[in-house]
């Protein structure tokens, strides 16, 4: 039985010309794929920055390509700075919030478009501008900065003679960070307002799926915490440009030759207030999306609903609410007091338990389940073993007696690698491989996929267990070369290891390229619903058309209503009336 | 007896966009009914974009927190506070901002009960406070300049600048939302009147609000 729309009933006027349907859209959709080609060209620039300052660390004294000689101490840090800051603001804030979220929330809520789709497509084309300004700055005189994605001051605040890449490319950093903020605030402000007011009727809270709810927490963070940075972004470059003090000390001294600088007073740990009261949000930001891409897999794959969905939902507003109180713990060796380095440990352990919450549901959730091992459903399986390694470290990192040592080395590296640079990214992975098919109406092929998949997983195992030791061992990060200090020698051996595992892994994401840009022409074409899933998006056309559905959805259930007793098929969708679902006979 | 066997969900055939489409945006319009031809018009409730303006509020309010808690740290910091003295016209600026928001909230309840020319005049008399008040921003500003304070003179000075600043900006947006308003020159098709006007007035009274907790701060900073 088919039900026919008649075109002029129903056709909400899509826009006519190039420019408009794919350049200069409001639709959310086409949005969405601009995000997430941006982070495909963020995550390959970051990717090959790291393969350069991975070499020079294995080979200190090698000519690398593209360096005249060895290359130098600043020129390692710029390729440190522009892989982190590229990494965490263009690709993990970007893909699985601007990417995925933009595409699917209004979709899976029901709705036509996001509630703002003119405010969306601003945000996407300053986030975009933002990107450029960033890029620019492996152009001008003086190269990238080198202060790190962190950019502390002073060192990020006096200007050129603090160093290579201090003076314009630095500037353009901040101007980049900026952009970004006021595109991250439109784009959060629409997601909450979509998720709050465009649901479909029937849509409660508590039937969204785990996506979306992953989608909202992370926009009310990006709300509350970008606008912090903001203000910190604002006053850094008026530090910078204006003369002001608000950041750097007095009596500074640059190189010894230099007098001293006439700023005067200004207090770097303001900074690394206002910038880690951003920060930690932001790491969370990062994977909350990721969080909602694993349980919406995990459930499709192993036909079951999501253990504790209500215990889900609550864990990721917990984790976001308590994501604000525990900016400090990155702060330990600030010299702050050690009862307020005790608070701020207390919160962050207490971070651990709904985080392990949703940890044993996804496994609850595999529990008894008939697995169906696609790509997708080994990525989300692969993001919770990395969400747990990863995390593991985090509780060691919590405690200031034990954050002394660790702070600033290999140690931090692989914490934060772990879990955002690669639960995160598998998220994205996942996401990727179950959607295409509704993006392009036609499958990532399973091969290269499963390909993809064990050699990456394999890969990051590699190239970030043995960094834990190096930390332990006093391994310090953001150090171009070690390997002539005595203790520090046993590790170049580690260093070369995990050097040729990240070529390695980062061949591999081959695969991945050749078989999205593959399967866009010839993947095997599939119907509507391949996966066999439950919640809206799989309701619509692969591709959705312009207004996603021809009549306004209603939503009689919740969305992972898998292997429900008494039902002939194995999964009910939540769009389809009672009377409409056949039951076993 | 058995229930009739059903149904994959109905096929849904991707319907050709064609039509009277223009070549426009297709940015959905609000729920008053948007231009030609379809059914249902896709309703953005009008609580959506309260909503909307809520949750910049909320962005807002955190951005000039950020600056609040880097004032008070930095005042805190050591004994280089050297007291600027605030021009006296910021209080008579503070009196012309509070009564803009009294006269453009009285503008609103006169739209609200259909008395839509002493809402015009009462919106216009907003509107000329709203710019008196940017005006003596200004003023106050170029007072503090012929003492020779900058910018860069001392870190009171600083916040003084950058706070007005960064108020003086939010407010100059919503001030042209008020102007739009008050000219009647925007797409009516997107929302009505009634809901521009709530809008505007909320977004005026919050940066009013903030004015005052703003001036209060640097007063208490001195």
């Amino acid at each position: 039985m088919s039900a026919h729309a008649h075109p002029a009933a129903h056709a909400v006027e899509a826009p006519r010309g190039w420019i408009r349907r794919y350049v200069f859209s409001t639709d959310h959709k086409v949005i969405g794929i601009q995000y997430y080609l941006m982070s495909l060209i963020a995550v390959t620039i970051g990717m090959m920055l790291s393969w350069w300052f991975r070499a020079h660390l294995a080979w200190p004294h090698a000519h690398l390509p593209g360096f005249a000689g060895e290359m130098k101490p600043e020129e390692y840090l710029a390729l440190v700075t522009m892989h982190g800051t590229l990494m965490i603001f263009f690709v993990l804030t970007t893909a699985p919030q601007g990417g995925f979220g933009n595409y699917f929330l209004p979709i899976q809520v029901g709705a036509e478009d996001m509630a703002f789709p003119r405010i969306n497509m601003l945000s996407f084309w300053v986030t975009f501008a933002g990107f450029l300004v960033m890029v620019s700055s492996f152009l001008v005189q003086g190269g990238p900065p080198i202060a790190g994605w962190t950019s502390y001051p002073p060192l990020s605040a006096v200007g050129q003679i603090a160093g290579p890449g201090l003076g314009t490319g630095e500037t353009l950093w901040v101007i980049s960070i900026a952009l970004f903020c006021a595109g991250s605030l439109m784009s959060a402000l629409n997601f909450i307002a979509t998720t709050i007011e465009l649901r479909a009727r029937g849509m409660s809270m508590m039937r969204m799926p785990l996506t979306v709810w992953g989608w909202f927490v992370t926009a009310v963070l990006g709300l509350l915490a970008f606008a912090v940075l903001l203000a910190a972004a604002i006053l850094m470059l008026l530090d910078r440009l204006a003369g002001t003090s608000f950041f750097i000390p007095a009596g500074l001294v640059f190189n010894d030759t230099q007098p001293p600088l006439a700023h005067g007073g200004g207090s770097p740990l303001l900074y690394q207030h206002l910038f880690w009261f951003f920060g930690h949000p932001e790491v969370y930001i990062a994977i909350l999306p990721s969080m909602g891409i694993t349980s919406h897999v995990l459930s499709t794959f192993s036909r079951k609903p999501i253990f504790g969905y209500r215990a889900m939902a609550y864990s990721l507003c917990a984790i976001g609410f308590i994501s604000f109180c525990v900016w400090g713990h990155h702060m330990f060796v600030s010299g702050m007091s050690p009862y307020s380095a005790l608070a701020f440990s207390f919160l962050t352990l207490a971070i651990g338990v709904p985080s392990a919450i949703k940890t044993f549901n996804w496994l609850g959730t595999l529990w008894g389940g008939r697995l169906q091992f696609t790509t997708a459903m080994l990525f989300a399986i692969g993001f919770v073993s990395l969400f747990v390694s990863g995390g593991l470290s985090g509780l060691f990192l919590a405690q200031p007696t034990v954050d002394l040592p660790l702070h600033d080395t290999y140690f931090v590296i692989a914490h934060f690698h772990l879990v955002m640079g690669v639960a995160a990214i598998f998220g994205i992975f996942a996401g990727t491989y179950y959607w295409f098919p509704k993006v392009t109406g036609r499958r990532m092929n399973e091969t290269l996929g499963k390909l993809h998949f064990w050699l990456t997983f394999i890969g990051a195992y590699l190239i970030f267990m043995p960094m834990h030791w190096m930390g332990i061992v006093g391994a310090l990060r953001r150090y171009a070369d070690l390997s002539s200090v005595p203790y520090a020698q046993p590790l170049q051996p580690v260093h070369q290891f995990i050097t040729v595992a990240a070529l390695v892994t980062g061949a591999a994401q081959l695969l991945f390229y050749w078989n999205l840009i593959w399967s866009l022409r010839h993947g095997e074409k599939v119907d509507t619903n391949p996966w066999r899933a439950t919640t809206l998006e799989w309701s619509v056309p692969s591709p959705p058309p312009h207004s996603n559905f021809l009549e306004p959805p209603r939503v009689y259930r919740g969305p992972y209503e898998y292997s429900v007793p008494g039902m002939k098929e194995d999964f009910v969708p939540q769009h389809l009336a009672p009377e409409q679902v056949a039951r076993a006979s | 007896m058995t229930r009739p066997t059903v149904v994959e969900e109905p096929h849904v055939e991707l319907v050709e966009q064609t039509g009277a489409g223009s070549g426009g945006p297709a940015a959905p319009t609000g729920g008053d009914g948007g231009p030609g031809d379809r059914s249902q018009p896709r309703a953005v409730p009008r609580r959506a974009y309260l909503t909307g303006l809520t949750l910049a509020l909320a962005a807002i309010f955190m951005f000039f927190m950020g600056l609040t808690s880097a004032f008070i740290v930095r005042r805190g910091l050591g004994n280089d506070w050297v007291r600027v003295n605030l021009p006296p016209v910021l209080w008579l600026n503070t009196a012309v901002l509070l009564a803009s928001s009294v006269v453009l909230e009285r503008a609103r309840q006169y739209l609200a009960r259909a008395e839509s020319r002493r809402f015009q005049s009462w919106w216009r008399m907003g509107t000329v406070l709203g710019m008196l008040f940017l005006a003596g921003q200004l003023v106050a500003w170029r007072q503090l300049v012929a003492q020779g304070i900058y910018l860069a003179t001392n870190p009171a000075a600083s916040f003084f600048y950058v706070l007005t600043a960064a108020h003086g900006l939010h407010l100059f947006g919503g001030l042209v939302a008020v102007v739009v308003i008050a000219l009647r020159c925007w797409d009516r098709s997107r929302f009505g009147q009634a809901l521009a006007v709530d809008l505007a007035a909320l977004y005026w009274h919050f940066l009013d609000g903030l004015w005052i907790f703003l001036f209060l701060l640097l007063k208490m900073g001195q």
